[in-house]
């Protein structure tokens, strides 16, 4: 590799297909090899139906109890943050939305891109919020580990070099860009062998939860 | 033939005026971002500069080089310095073919010894390569570049094909070519990229070499900075558009006759560093963008397969889709096996269970 | 048969993981909110309380037996394994702080159901011999005597003339064909013996058929606490069996949390087949007899009430509005605690926790929650459905220093019924 047009190449071609390979393999088999080990069915009388209230949890999930509010507010707070902001610059900016298109062929209106800039700052900022309240807070402290602090970086890197790409920050700009795509692709390696595998895992365990519940008539 | 008359003296037998000069110079010295209190330099520089030789190499090219350069269709001072160089040897331009015009490149190279240029234009195809790919007068370009280098001052490689590369090494690449600087290595090279250059840019590096006798400031790929330091995107006139995310989406919608930003019909502005945006193209009429069409890229090395003209930069150049799908066929073999061999392994535990009764409890 | 192991410790936790359980494991992201909603970690500070903590042993089996990163990390030589110290450590953590109330479950945002697991790894905990000895003792006196308090029949027996003679009605047992039979906690028999006398008044106001089992009265299952799936097959066997002999149509559940889960949620599971009969928490029977308009009450009570949702019968039975509607019947000042119904606050006694003396100080320190919960609306009457809740908050209340009658429901009822 000789120069940066020569590595933004190398990134947007071949690497692209290692990584999303690597991504995608990994992904289905860690989701057959929990689906499989399967679930007893049950024989006790249900009060209610598992279907509807599995689905509901879903998205019922989502909105946190009032005290876990007041207790959690600040992993709830820069959490959502996070997550919101993560949706908007992946799924909303408008040279994503053509990445994607080329893909899986839909595509969907963006946002401006000045609203997408500000919104990856917010994000940047909770992120940092994150890691540090990760390592001063006593239970998040003694839960964490080497991969809660990678998995950390592995997802600060892309949106942080996406931002300085984005404002032409490094030259030359086949350089950065080439390296936030890069950034990105070792993300989706690393995701299906860590907890980031819980993007695809949560829909399972919000279900499992949630169908719990409806079987025995909780209105949850 | 050289002569020995100065370029300045060149310049006022075609009726240059001192005062038209001054104003060449001054224009030389802004376009190379150089300050005013050069200009005296420059000027001085340039009266006294001598006729150099120029022997211009063409191999794997178009000729859309040369006629870029040529086609300007008011004489400028750029053209007229052009003029002034001594061109020695050139297919498209030279009167003399066949042995005669290999016997003038082989008397320039003789006399000028040490301090001509040599101008490449195309790609050439590479020592490991077959030579009949391309050959001049039964000689392999590869050869004939080699050969005529050893005594150069400079090189200097116009176009896309002879600074990278270009078309000829695009997939697959079946001449094996390679770019001038992939085989000269002793020599100052000038890359004077694009598909083809703009002009002034060509002249802009010429006159350089004749005011200060070396080769301006270049950056990690070899170009002139003063030419090719500027992105098109940071340049564009259309860069509030991108800011604002206002795109067009096919070639005649709104967008378009509106001439908003063409990101998103391939547009490849933001990695391509050239000039088009602020010289633009003949003598400043337009250029690409301005007619509504996306840069292609041409000055940086692989355009040709970075991914399609049409698709947008942020699209991968490999097919994903098809690598996606292979991808989930193998991540379904492999968690199919994996997952079986799980529900073996629990079966195998709950076999393995032996009924805990109160006597055992009771002995822990 | 082989005394109890590691080994056998490591198989049934390997036997315990399920897709759910692998689900749970796979999206954990080290959120700590579980953390929040735990009344150990709440009230002590302390994060080895941490509910997803607690099931680090079986994450690991997870790990290393289940994902092909694990076994390939394992084959390396980079995977710790599960060792009996360990285990022995994880006691205190899976019984002592744990009631498998289920708050962590309903808070965790990826949707882990925490509680669950704990249930499954205590299987684990018990084939390895590291279950705590209270409940080993319980467990052993209630598969070897018939209950975990070691009441036997005669002393029920001599129960069950106290309560005859008490309220003048006779107690039917073993009656062949009987619509309902009732299951009794040994806690109910010795502490709260009104209670039988309080089913008896309203069975009669309202007319249906019913008797005890003198081979099934135990409703407690020492085995669903300890963990061990083979003890509560055992101990729920018993019931099923009897219920079936006699032919009756509904089961009904004392006021006791873990033993209405034990037969009405686990024991078709355990037995492997569906009942020929139904189960009823007996509130679910109160209710049901009250919408048909076939219990009255003629008085009410009027001091100012709560109601303590007890975590197995709410959060996780989604026995919520039956109780608040009984009460709306006989209570004229009936207020809900804050974070009432199914988020309720456990009492910190339930799932085995009760009996482990050794950790009393950690339970009267969790019950800050529900002081707190309590101190909020101040009632002069506290009212619950569980016969360990009730002990469990008495003991608290008495620690500080806190003067609220506790009282159960179904013998509230009782007190106010129109009498004929």
């Amino acid at each position: 590799m000789e120069n940066s047009m020569d590595f933004l190449l190398w990134v947007r071609g071949p690497a692209f297909d290692v990584a999303v390979a690597i991504f995608l393999i990994g992904v289905v088999a860690r989701l057959l090899e929990i689906l499989l080990l399967g679930r007893k069915s049950l024989h006790s009388e249900p009060k209610g139906a598992e279907f509807s209230s599995g689905l509901a949890e879903v998205f019922k999930r989502s909105v946190p109890l009032p005290d876990i509010v007041k207790r959690g507010a600040v992993t709830l707070v820069a959490g959502y943050v996070f997550h919101i902001g993560l949706f908007i610059m992946l799924f909303l900016f408008v040279p994503h939305i053509e990445l994607i298109e080329s893909i899986i062929g839909v595509r969907w209106p963006g946002l401006p891109n000045p609203v997408v800039d500000a919104v990856t700052v917010i994000t940047l900022f909770a992120l940092i919020v994150l890691l540090v309240h990760r390592y001063i807070q006593p239970v998040k402290r003694m839960l964490s580990g080497f991969e809660d602090y990678f998995t950390w970086l592995v997802t600060f890197l892309p949106i942080l070099t996406g931002w300085l790409a984005y404002h032409r920050v490094v030259d030359p700009y086949p350089l950065i860009l080439g390296i936030h795509i890069l950034s990105v692709q070792l993300l989706l390696v690393v995701l299906p062998f860590t907890k980031l595998m819980h993007a695809f895992t949560l829909f399972l365990s919000r279900w499992y939860n949630g169908a719990t519940y409806g079987r025995r008539g909780v209105q949850s | 033939m050289v002569d020995s008359i100065t370029l300045g003296e060149s310049l006022r037998r075609q009726g240059v005026s001192r005062r038209g000069f001054m104003k060449f110079c001054a224009a030389t010295a802004s376009m190379m971002a150089l300050p005013p209190s050069m200009i005296p330099a420059i000027a001085a520089s340039l009266e006294k500069a001598r006729r150099p030789s120029v022997i211009w190499l063409s191999f794997q090219e178009c000729t859309g080089c040369t006629e870029s350069l040529t086609r300007s269709h008011a004489p400028t001072v750029e053209g007229l310095i052009f003029d002034h160089i001594s061109l020695d040897y050139h297919h498209t331009l030279q009167v003399a073919s066949g042995d005669q015009a290999e016997a003038a490149r082989e008397a320039a190279m003789h006399e000028n010894a040490g301090k001509y240029i040599v101008v490449v234009d195309g790609s050439i195809p590479g020592p490991d390569s077959n030579p009949g790919y391309s050959t001049i007068a039964g000689i392999s370009n590869y050869d004939m570049l080699m050969e005529t280098v050893k005594g150069a001052a400079a090189v200097i490689a116009v176009g896309t094909c002879a600074a990278y590369g270009g078309l000829p090494v695009a997939n697959p690449n079946p001449t094996r070519a390679v770019a001038i600087q992939d085989v000269v290595k002793d020599k100052p090279i000038v890359n004077v990229p694009g598909c083809p250059p703009i002009p002034t840019v060509i002249t802009g590096v010429l006159a350089h070499f004749l005011t200060f006798a070396k080769l301006p400031e270049l950056d990690s790929l070899g170009r002139p900075v003063a030419f090719y330091g500027q992105s098109i995107h940071d340049r564009c006139y259309r860069r509030p558009f991108y800011d604002k995310g206002l795109f067009a989406e096919t070639f005649d919608d709104e967008g378009a006759r509106k001439g908003w930003c063409l990101y998103r019909l391939g547009c490849k502005g933001p990695m391509t560093y050239n000039a088009c945006a602020t010289a633009k193209w003949n003598l400043g009429t337009s250029w690409p963008v301005e007619s509504g069409h996306g840069c292609l890229g041409c000055s940086e090395p692989n355009f040709w397969d970075a991914g399609g003209f049409y698709r947008a930069l942020s699209i991968p150049t490999s097919d994903v889709t098809r690598t996606a799908a292979a991808a989930v066929a193998a991540g379904a073999v492999i968690g199919v096996a994996a997952g079986l061999a799980n529900k073996a392994k629990k079966s195998a535990a709950a076999k393995q269970h032996q009924t805990v009764t109160v006597d055992q409890l009771g002995e822990g | 048969m082989s005394s109890l192991s590691l080994e056998r410790g490591l198989y049934d936790f390997k036997a315990a993981i399920d897709a759910p359980i692998a689900s749970f494991f796979s999206s954990c992201v080290h959120c700590g909110l579980c953390a929040e909603a735990c009344l150990f970690y709440v009230e002590t500070g302390d994060p080895k309380y941490t509910p997803i903590r607690k099931l680090e042993p079986l994450r690991r089996v997870w790990e290393q037996e289940y994902t092909l990163f694990g076994k390939l990390k394992k084959l390396a030589g980079f995977s710790k394994p599960v060792t009996d110290d360990e285990l022995e450590e994880w006691k205190e953590l899976l019984y002592a702080s744990c009631t498998m109330c289920g708050r962590c479950s309903q808070v965790c945002p990826v949707g882990n159901d925490i509680a669950y697991m704990v249930k499954k790894a205590r299987e684990g905990m018990v084939s390895s011999g590291h279950a705590p000895e209270p409940l080993v003792g319980a467990a052993t006196r209630a598969v070897k005597i018939g209950s975990p308090m070691g009441v036997k029949w005669p002393a029920v027996q001599n129960q069950i003339k106290h309560v005859e003679a008490d309220i003048g009605l006779k107690i039917p047992i073993d009656v062949q064909g009987a619509e309902y039979m009732p299951l009794l906690s040994s806690m109910e028999i010795i502490n709260f013996p009104e209670y039988l006398g309080a089913l008896a008044k309203i069975f009669k106001q309202a007319g249906i058929t019913w008797t005890l089992a003198s081979k099934a009265f135990e409703a407690t299952n020492a085995g669903h606490q300890i963990g061990s799936s083979d003890i509560e097959r055992e101990l729920v066997a018993r019931v099923v069996d009897e219920a079936e002999r006699l032919g009756v149509k509904f089961v009904i559940g004392p006021e006791c949390g873990h033993a209405f889960n034990a037969i009405r949620w686990d024991g078709p599971e355990l037995i492997g087949r569906p009942y020929k009969f139904r189960v009823l928490h007996i509130i679910e029977l109160l209710e049901q007899l009250r919408a048909e308009g076939r219990l009255k009450v003629d008085s009410k009570v009027t001091e100012r009430l709560t109601f303590h949702d007890p975590c197995n019968m709410a959060r996780k039975s989604g026995i919520v509005k039956e109780q608040r509607n009984l009460l709306g019947m006989v209570a004229t000042n009936f207020v809900d605690m804050p974070d009432a119904g199914i988020h309720n606050w456990c009492c910190g006694g339930g799932g085995g926790a009760n009996s482990m003396e050794e950790f009393e100080h950690l339970r009267l320190k969790a019950f800050g929650v529900k002081r707190r919960q309590l101190e909020a609306v101040e009632p002069e009457l506290l009212v619950t459905a569980c016969a360990n809740c009730r002990l469990t908050i008495e003991e608290g209340l008495e620690h500080y220093k806190m003067e609220i009658p506790i009282a159960g429901l179904t013998e509230m009822i009782a007190e106010h019924l129109k009498e004929d």
